[in-house]
């Protein structure tokens, strides 16, 4: 871990020369990533923008809905801007997005801006749970399988990963609430918390476990936990069954090589081989499983959210494309791209801690 | 810090294991599950969508009203007493005297006169019921007017028949807003629109807490109300989707009452002593549209042919048992002036024969609009196997509800399914949807049914004119039922079934108050 720092330190001007020319560099890419992540947000404003407007609803339905006269319509199409020439109603979208301004949801009367801060920290709760779970079991699982290739835990992770990757998640969700909820009473039902325990928590992160616990609402915070085992597991079932399979074939691959003999040679036992050896480089690519997994969850598990009636990004997004409630849609889209974006640029700071190739230059 | 930590993920793990009790729902409190994903607004000049409606039913008291006591009779909300002027144009309504709103501020006739304009200024979409009495921004300020506190004058500049009149002011629009707090919220001359949007200023017997979108809405009650402070304290709507969650969450004891339960899932509560399940027939109706823009359409025969076609006791006897009953005129049985009679039934040779005499010995090919949920995509599969008996291939193309909602709106379509709810509780409403068109154009500004449809609806355009100037009770409900007979027959239409509501109660819940559409549905004499 050490060695890099070493080498190039004995003369001092010599490290002056690689600082500077190490802040430039992390100038160029921090200027890379601005530019990387403007360019992202304008071709999904833009695409999502396009789509929108092209399926084949009319966004002013959402709006006044089907009994509405006329006048009322006409008035609406023309508060909406829908008369313009697409491209028109484009920029002005952008220069309200560049002002702050995401509009307002049809759907929830709300800014969306305020939707968003109220329905991502529900998904973020509940995705972050499930990729802890997911980590915490899948790698060691997925390791263990891929050491022991062919033999029955390899077989037992393979199957039980089989089945998480198989499974309806809806059909889960409704089993998983029937046993766990209707028959054995070990988790509490649908949505964050029991109706007793709503409105007890002021609001400040939106992530009921951080605020409940910051405020000492020790009884909320148990109904909330009670609430999010079960959605939690199932979600965490998923990432599981995907980080241990790719874990697993990470690890046969690895195990093939030279060096892992060379070390078993030298004395290594087996295990020590495997952890010490062969799991260190398929940590970069597991980076990339896992922060692909997560994100994925962040989007929003939309029929999870469904059968658990959990009020998060996904259902929002879903709900508001088919409402074709546009303002909503894109400010949905805009926090999935920044999400993905975000992912990735943590990623890759991850890599450079695990793979000492990428800490020089 | 990393010492916290530590301390807060093992209290974490401790409370995450120990063994949790979940509470049932609290003595004061009435837990619904319910889909409430359809509530886009709580302004009563704007909200138009079933879950809206009944909230405001719950937090508004109107000027005519159908009680939450008799649900069946309509008389005066905030008014105490009414008259007609001679010419049947001008109402004078007596506004109860001591009333006050949820925030102390007394009811006056100005309240109900600002609702009432406000309704007309704001122009939102249910703003239609209102300005079909005549007003317009322009002149509703002279139209609608408090002379003093206690007497609300209106006008109406067309000829509608005075029991018309005083069902449009028991609908949604009719719900009496607190001038004064919605005045203090007011911005850009909004008439305290986005503020209401959100909150309530009325005198319902319940007050608007909180609506967090497609989560829940919590109502708090109001000792003010004029029907005295409501058994429970307060209402929460939870919006739980699948329906088999809502099931359980019935069972479990953690909601007092489920809405949204599908025939099935009632059956199988049927063993279960702590619940209790009714059957309320609601004013829906699901039919076929037949748009003359196809050629084949354009001969009545085929239309008639098409509702010989339609198996309706089959499919309500089996996979619509509790959910639909056969119903086939265009106003919902249980009204008043409702046409109860279902003169077609499933007859392939009767309507082979009125095919053959169309010209169409071997059938056609059709496609029909469906919405791609339930109950629609079974009912569509059954019309489609026994269209299929008379010759008629039918395609069927599942959408989006908006989408073809969009569709139909443009009339593009051949054939198509789809529910239709009144507006308000006279048949006006939907004899004006279905048998009303006076500009079959293209480019017409109005898109009631028949429009859709292509359906220039000649004769039956003039008897509903002449039914809604009626003022005499009788003859007016005659005349509905004769228009009523004549659309079964010439109608572009097959209309099949009026929906029933399963409504699953704990079996301790009691006076839950729920009618055939949202503006009845109270909760207020709800105890448990």
């Amino acid at each position: 871990m050490s060695s890099s720092e070493a080498a190039p330190v004995s003369r001092s001007g010599f490290r002056t020369e690689t600082s500077g020319a190490r802040l430039l560099r992390l100038g160029h890419q921090l200027g890379f990533f601005l530019l990387s992540l403007a360019v992202t947000f304008l071709g999904l404003t833009a695409v999502t923008f396009f789509i929108g407007r092209f399926i084949p609803v009319d966004p002013v339905l959402a709006v006044v809905g089907d009994h509405a006269n006329h006048d009322v319509y006409e008035k609406t199409r023309l508060a909406m801007g829908l008369d313009r020439p697409i491209i028109v109603q484009y920029v002005i979208y952008l220069k309200k997005v560049l002002a702050g301004d995401l509009g307002e949801s049809v759907m929830t009367s709300q800014p969306v801006l305020a939707d968003l801060l109220t329905f991502f920290p529900a998904t973020f709760e509940l995705a972050t749970l499930a990729t802890i779970f997911g980590v915490l079991i899948g790698v060691p699982a997925g390791v263990a399988a891929g050491a022991q290739k062919g033999r029955w835990p390899d077989h037992v992770v393979r199957v039980l990963g089989l089945f998480g990757y198989s499974t309806p998640v809806f059909w889960l969700g409704l089993v998983g609430l029937f046993v766990f909820y209707g028959k054995l009473g070990w988790v509490a039902g649908t949505g964050r918390l029991d109706v007793g325990y709503d409105d007890i928590v002021t609001t400040r992160t939106g992530v009921l476990l951080i605020d409940s616990a910051l405020q000492g609402e020790w009884d909320v915070f148990r109904n909330a936990v009670g609430h999010l085992i079960l959605p939690g597991a199932i979600l965490a079932y998923y990432s599981l069954a995907y980080i241990a399979r790719m874990a697993r074939s990470f690890m046969i691959d690895q195990l093939g090589q030279e060096y892992v003999t060379a070390a078993r040679v030298k004395g290594r036992s087996f295990w020590g081989a495997v952890w010490l050896h062969a799991f260190p480089n398929i940590m970069v690519p597991l980076i990339t499983v896992i922060g692909l997994s997560y994100a994925s969850l962040l989007e929003g598990a939309v029929l999870t959210e469904t059968v658990f009636a959990w009020p998060g990004l996904g259902r929002y997004i879903t709900q508001s494309l088919f409402n074709a409630d546009m303002n909503a849609v894109l400010g949905g889209t805009l926090v999935v791209g920044a999400v993905f974006i975000g992912i990735n640029a943590f990623c890759d700071f991850l890599y450079k801690i695990f793979d000492p190739r990428l800490r020089r230059a | 810090m990393i010492k916290h930590l530590k301390y807060a993920l093992l209290a974490g793990a401790l409370v995450a294991f120990a063994p949790t009790a979940f509470a049932e729902t609290p003595k004061d409190t009435l837990v619904i599950a319910k889909q409430i994903d359809d509530l886009i607004s709580l302004d009563p000049a704007e909200a138009y969508e079933l879950s809206g409606i009944e909230v405001l039913a719950n937090s508004y008291d109107r000027i005519m009203r159908f009680e939450p006591t008799d649900i069946t009779k309509l008389v005066g909300g905030v008014a105490e007493s009414n008259t007609v002027s001679d010419d049947g144009k001008t109402f004078t309504f007596k506004i109860r005297s001591g009333l006050k709103f949820a925030s102390g501020n007394p009811v006056t006739a100005q309240d109900a006169a600002f609702s009432l304009q406000r309704v007309i200024k704001l122009e939102k979409t249910p703003v239609f019921l209102l300005s079909q009495l005549g007003w317009t921004k322009d002149n509703v300020d002279k139209l609608v007017t408090a002379p003093d506190d206690s007497t609300l004058k209106i006008t109406i500049t067309e000829d509608y028949a005075p029991s018309l009149v005083y069902a449009l002011l028991s609908s949604v629009v009719g719900s009496v807003v607190d001038s004064k707090v919605a005045k203090e919220h007011e911005k850009d001359g909004d008439f305290g629109y986005n503020w209401l949007k959100t909150n309530s200023a009325g005198g319902g017997a319940y007050v608007i807490k909180s609506w967090k979108a497609n989560d829940s809405v919590v109502l708090e009650g109001n000792p003010n109300y004029r029907g005295g402070a409501p058994k429970l304290n307060r209402v929460v709507l939870r919006h739980i989707p699948e329906p088999a969650a809502q099931r359980l969450a019935l069972e479990k004891g953690d909601v007092d009452i489920a809405r949204n339960l599908t025939p099935d899932q009632a059956n199988g509560l049927s063993g279960n002593k702590d619940v209790a399940i009714t059957s309320v027939p609601q004013a829906l109706l699901y039919y076929v549209a037949m748009n003359l823009k196809t050629k084949e359409f354009q001969d009545p025969k085929v239309r008639q042919a098409v509702r010989y076609l339609i198996d309706y006791k089959g499919m309500a006897d089996t996979f619509l048992k509790g959910k639909m009953q056969v119903h086939q005129s265009l106003w919902a049985s249980g009204f008043w002036a409702s046409y109860d009679e279902n003169p077609y039934s499933f007859d392939a040779d009767k309507a082979k024969a009125l095919l053959k005499d169309a010209g169409y010995p071997d059938g056609f090919s059709v496609d029909m609009d469906v919405p791609n949920s339930d109950p629609f995509t079974n009912i569509a599969q059954n019309v489609q196997s026994t269209l299929a008996k008379g010759g008629i291939k039918v395609n069927l193309i599942p959408e989006e509800t908006k989408a073809l909602l969009t569709k139909y709106r443009a009339r593009q379509h051949q054939m198509l399914m789809i529910y239709w709810g009144p507006d308000y509780m006279d048949p006006h409403t939907n004899a004006d949807g279905f048998a009303h068109n006076t500009d079959n154009s293209d480019g017409a500004k109005g898109h009631p049914l028949a429009w859709r449809n292509a359906w220039p609806a000649e004769e039956e355009t003039k008897m509903t004119d002449a039914a809604v100037k009626e003022r005499d009770t009788e003859k007016r409900k005659q005349d509905y039922i004769d228009l009523q007979k004549k659309v079964l027959e010439t109608g572009p239409y097959a209309i099949m079934f009026q929906s029933t509501d399963e409504l699953a109660q704990r079996s301790n819940v009691k006076g839950f108050v729920e009618g055939p559409s949202s503006d009845v549905v109270y909760y207020n004499l709800t105890t448990k």
